[in-house]
């Protein structure tokens, strides 16, 4: 999972990987705001491949937009965000700016899985045929070979018992899981995960995180929004903290965790695993 | 019911009186004395031949009618269900020009009375007296007289399915605009496109909010199809007109033509039970379901 032919990276904390040669994510003042709200301030940011990025933040700091504008969900207003080796949204031909139509944006996403914070899963489609619905309408899989595939998917998650239910008939945990399994039946080069643990009940969290540290440890490139610091530290090859729609710090999880080089992520740190602590004596 | 006896605090069942409800006792009496009044006016009048209500109900044209009243209703609702979904997604569409035209559409239909819509469509060959569809710049292509076209029946069945879909658009709109905005997400990063992700995911969810209005729509139509007598349709109300036209049985004939439009009504709100059960606007009965919209729409997994 480390960053391949990369030697110096562990003791370089702000400054970008930008020696990694082709990043399957790479943002460079990346702009972005709702009306007169700036959202995105220039976000600088990098995912080579095999690596898990985890990104965190005060709510409203951005972290959820950026990874919104990653899979193009919403537009990238300035600055440049170059994903799988395409400008995310828009195509420069001639020297002219063509933005994408609906159906590039479409063939553009198949390649990256989106796991939701709150879990979207198709509420008239049981488990497995959310997990099959992709491959079939979109990659135009044969029914049957999607099922058997959507089956092993859903095996992976530990969910081929449920099957046959339907979202409100699991539990939060277990929604998570089929959410991610419908994003990985894509075989995404990229998954992207936007706060995946935020809305479930405590006890059900670390069934969602084991699936996946699992797929951390296959070597999935992976985006984590998360609140989840104990998983950032773990698992996460990078950890990148967001706020006021900038990036602030960056860097391994372990150093920037023990010694924030910044004042805000100090202060963001301490607030969070301060209550952390307090609640594990 | 309440079987267990009431006891005391030692647990000795006290007796209980019963409560005499004067006031609903004398209710009633006053509203059954003036409902069976209203009835004998009626049943015992001298003027009512009975016996006629009786050779009419199963004569023949009347049952031909009633068979041409299903049939527009039943083609009317077709019609304006689909062309209902159609007009709800140009409403919804970004394309100005489409929006525009589904919004003039839906005023227009419902700001004008469905009896001049009747009317206009019926005689369409004062404006053109031809319908000629064919291919641009050839001679190749059909030709029908107007007149022979626009029967009773099919402007009966244009009037109403044009005036229905314009009320069910707003149906299909609202549903559309009721599925969570998580769903439409998660499909875009699916990778659908937009026009996959309304057929495959959106639609399917808006049915369970859409489906039981249609049921009242459709009971609705039955009577509406009444109308159809203006232009002469062959319905149940023109083939009544026409026979009380003729021997002045006025009453008698409309008893008839009641008396089956209930008949229609009663089976079409039995209908549209069994379809709001299956339907319902409980989400929970829907996606356990694999029902109607299962079978029709596309799935996944058969």
């Amino acid at each position: 999972m480390k960053p391949a032919a990369n030697p110096g990276a562990d003791a370089v904390v702000d400054p970008v990987v930008d020696s990694v040669p082709d990043p399957v994510v790479r943002a460079s003042g990346v702009r972005m705001s709702y009306g007169d709200v700036q959202v995105l301030n220039g976000v600088d940011f990098t995912v080579a491949s095999g690596e898990v990025s985890c990104v965190i933040g005060p709510s409203g700091s951005g972290k959820s937009t950026f990874l919104r504008c990653l899979n193009g969900l919403e537009p990238v207003l300035g600055g440049s965000l170059r994903v799988l080796g395409e400008e995310v949204g828009h195509t420069l031909r001639d020297g002219r700016y063509h933005p994408w139509t609906p159906k590039e944006f479409a063939s553009f996403r198949r390649n990256i899985g989106m796991v939701f914070q709150r879990f979207n899963l198709f509420a008239h489609q049981n488990a497995l045929e959310n997990v099959a619905c992709g491959p079939v309408h979109v990659l135009g899989t044969p029914t049957d070979r999607a099922r058997v595939l959507a089956m092993e998917h859903l095996e992976r998650v530990g969910l081929a018992d449920h099957a046959h239910k339907r979202p409100h008939q699991l539990s939060g945990g277990q929604q998570q899981r089929v959410a991610i399994a419908r994003a990985l039946a894509m075989n995404p080069a990229l998954m992207l995960f936007d706060e995946p643990t935020s809305a479930l009940d405590p006890e059900l969290v670390d069934e969602v995180l084991e699936v996946m540290k699992g797929l951390a440890a296959e070597g999935m490139t992976m985006v984590v929004v998360t609140h989840e610091i104990a998983f950032a530290r773990e698992v996460g090859d990078w950890l990148t903290f967001f706020a006021d729609g900038v990036v602030v710090e960056r860097g391994r999880p372990g150093e920037l965790l023990a010694a924030p080089a910044h004042e805000r992520t100090r202060a963001f740190l301490s607030s969070v695993l301060g209550s952390k602590e307090r609640q594990e004596p | 019911m309440r079987t267990e006896p009431i006891t005391d605090a030692s647990g000795r069942p006290i007796p209980v009186a019963r409560t005499w409800h004067w006031g609903r006792w004398l209710a009633a009496a006053v509203a059954l004395a003036v409902a069976a009044r209203l009835a004998y006016l009626i049943v015992a009048n001298p003027n009512l031949d009975w016996g006629k209500v009786a050779g009419y109900l199963f004569n023949e044209r009347i049952l031909s009618g009633v068979w041409v009243t299903i049939e527009i209703s039943v083609l009317a609702t077709a019609l304006g269900l689909v062309l209902g979904v159609l007009v709800a997604i140009m409403r919804l569409a970004h394309n100005p020009v489409l929006s525009g035209l589904a919004t003039f559409y839906i005023w227009f239909f419902r700001g004008t009375p469905v009896l001049v819509q009747l009317i206009f469509w019926y005689n369409l060959a004062f404006l053109f007296p031809e319908l000629v569809l064919k291919i641009p710049f050839t001679m190749i292509g059909l030709k029908w007289d107007t007149n022979q076209v626009m029967t009773g029946f099919t402007s009966a069945m244009l009037g109403l399915g044009l005036n229905l879909a314009a009320y069910f658009a707003e149906t299909v709109r609202a549903g559309i605009q009721a599925v969570d905005r998580g769903q439409t997400e998660a499909a875009y990063a699916l990778g659908m496109t937009p026009a996959k992700r309304m057929r495959v995911i959106v639609l399917p969810q808006a049915l369970r909010i859409i489906i039981p209005p249609t049921g009242n729509e459709f009971i609705s139509m039955l009577k509406t199809t009444s109308l159809v007598y203006v232009v002469a349709g062959h319905d149940l109300m023109t083939n009544a007109s026409q026979i009380y036209k003729a021997n002045n049985l006025i009453m008698e004939l409309l008893i008839v033509a009641s008396l089956w439009y209930m008949l229609m009504t009663a089976v079409a709100t039995f209908l549209q039970g069994r379809l709001e059960r299956r339907f319902g606007s409980d989400a929970v009965r829907l996606v356990r379901g694999g029902g109607l919209a299962a079978r029709i729409l596309p799935k996944v997994a058969a």
